[in-house]
């Protein structure tokens, strides 16, 4: 099952042309530069926006397809959007807005009981949007957009005007959101720390075209894509709790087909986490070093190397059987270490510079 | 052109404005003939007549205020409503207008009390026969018009400044609380 899109539409400046295909259920992020034309894309899937050229398949259904005329209005076509600004109606009580949506939509799985529990929203139900915090805001305007029983959610960099305490308040909702529901969902965002919990497919995009798209994994390690030329970069591993080691205070994760080991989790065996490993923090290695703090070394092959001049490091990117790490290092342990490509090479990462995130 | 007929009487003397009244509405007036004919209403120097001029000279002040009210509405709340599949009226009745309601409850109020002051339209339109067509200053002005007619006046005027202040009030205080409720 798959999303597609594809859109094309001249604007004064620019000129948008826009493909990608991506699997479903799951989270697709589109990610790019301000100004590149991601909210394009929102307001064209939403019917807001009509483009010279649109066409959206959703599980082999066509929502939109300019081509054979199939361009239902906004409020006909059933796309859940999510602003940035939470637009809830402020002469409207919580309870109310959340029941916009579902008093005019044909009847649909999406049941109100279930959304308010799963948002955490059932105590602010006679609660004027005015009294609501930003999160509080925010997640009533998700609610409300999944009851209007969408056949695609979009949501437009909906964190992006909320400071940090609050993004990670709402963000526990979104990663539950993903999974309770069987729905495909569309993420505008600019923000690395929201692609690396949320994102299951990623769609790059760059002055109104996809320069690459794929699975989250893949991308984030690809150094010549922008996501691993940021200075934040960092891999990311599809992992399973393997074990725990209560004595040494360690938990043992698998993926990617790789073995890690971090402090002690707060997690059942079996559940799925993310682990994001920095480019920064991943060192290399020719032969196994002895008498050191490090529990992770991880055999792989040198896929790739691109040279970052502008930081005087290179970044190198590791094959594992079934995923990537990347690493940034210096041009000079490139000579000393002999790298080059689909030579083995071998991953130290610190137990500490692991970051787990949510399933 | 529409626009500009709403707003003359704005500026148009309203002498004018209810002598234009009396050529339209008037037994032979074009409207008024067919008035008379249709339904044996007559307007000319009538109580109804009197509403008619008070309504025409302050429908501008109430097209400004329901105008600025529904373009102070926030574009991006009709979008939300869209999304989530209302059409057009349905936006009007469920978002628009109620959020545009204090601005436009508060024109009304303030037309109300401009209405109770009107003078120049309605003598020329409706004259100024007591308990029919009377407004609060043609009365003022009557009282003034008989000798030993100042005390009775002074009384209308107060009477008049009452009502005056009560409607600002009223205006701004129901604004305020309207705006309350809506979290602005």
């Amino acid at each position: 099952m798959s999303l597609s899109v594809l859109l094309r539409h001249r604007f004064p400046t620019v000129r948008m042309d826009i493909a990608f295909e991506v699997p479903t259920p799951g989270v697709t992020v589109l990610f790019g530069p301000s100004g590149s034309g991601k909210s394009t894309i929102i307001s064209a899937a939403s019917g807001l926006l009509r483009p010279d050229a649109c066409r959206i398949v959703v599980d082999g259904k066509v929502l939109a397809d300019t081509a054979s005329g199939i361009w239902l209005p906004p409020e006909r076509r059933r796309m859940g959007l999510v602003f940035q600004d939470a637009r809830l109606f402020p002469h409207m009580s919580v309870a109310t807005n959340l029941r916009f949506g579902l008093r005019r939509a044909a009847p649909g799985p999406v049941q109100f009981n279930e959304v308010v529990d799963l948002l955490g929203i059932g105590a602010l139900l006679a609660r004027r949007p005015h009294t609501l915090s930003g999160g509080e805001r925010q997640r009533v305007a998700i609610g409300r957009a999944l009851l209007a029983q969408p056949h695609l959610l979009l949501m437009d960099e909906p964190l992006a005007s909320l400071d940090s305490a609050r993004k990670s308040e709402i963000m526990p909702y979104l990663t539950r959101l993903k999974t309770a529901l069987n729905l495909p969902i569309v993420y505008v965002t600019h923000a690395l720390d929201e692609v690396a919990q949320l994102a299951d497919s990623m769609v790059l995009i760059e002055a109104g075209r996809v320069i690459g798209s794929g699975p989250l994994p893949e991308i984030a390690a690809r150094t010549d894509m922008p996501l691993a030329q940021r200075d934040d970069a960092g891999a990311l591993l599809l992992c399973r709790v393997a074990e725990h080691d209560a004595r040494r205070e360690l938990s043992r994760l698998e993926g990617g087909g790789a073995t890690l080991w971090v402090p002690l989790l707060d997690a059942p065996v079996g559940s799925k986490r993310r682990l994001r490993i920095p480019a920064r923090e991943v060192i290399l290695a020719g032969k196994p070093p002895d008498a050191i703090s490090l529990h992770n070394i991880v055999p792989g092959r040198v896929r790739r190397m691109t040279p970052d001049a502008a930081r005087r490091s290179v970044l190198v990117e590791i094959a594992l059987p079934s995923g990537a790490l990347i690493s940034r290092v210096t041009p000079d342990a490139i000579v000393r270490l002999d790298l080059a490509a689909d030579r083995p090479v071998l991953a130290l990462i610190k137990s500490t510079s692991i970051e787990v995130l949510g399933s | 052109m529409l626009n500009a007929l709403v707003h003359l009487p704005l500026v148009l003397p309203p002498v004018v404005t209810g002598w234009l009244l009396l050529i339209i509405f008037g037994i032979r007036g074009p409207i008024g003939s067919l008035l008379n004919e249709w339904f044996g209403v007559r307007l000319v120097f009538t109580t109804a007549g009197a509403a008619v001029a008070c309504a025409v000279m302050t429908f501008p002040v109430m097209v400004r205020a329901v105008r600025l009210a529904l373009e102070t509405a926030d574009p991006g709340l009709e979008q939300a409503a869209r999304t989530l599949g209302a059409g057009r009226l349905d936006r009007l009745f469920n978002v628009t207008l109620p959020l545009a309601s204090p601005g436009i409850l508060v024109g009304g109020i303030v037309a109300y009390a401009t209405c109770l002051g009107e003078f120049g339209a309605v003598i020329t339109f409706a004259a100024n026969i007591p308990g029919q067509t009377q407004t609060l200053p043609l009365a003022i002005y009557a009282a003034l018009q008989v000798p030993g007619g100042e005390a009775k006046a002074a009384e209308l005027s107060l009477v008049s400044l009452t009502l005056a202040l009560i409607g600002l009030l009223l205006s701004e205080w129901i604004g305020k609380r309207l705006n309350i409720m809506l979290g602005r």
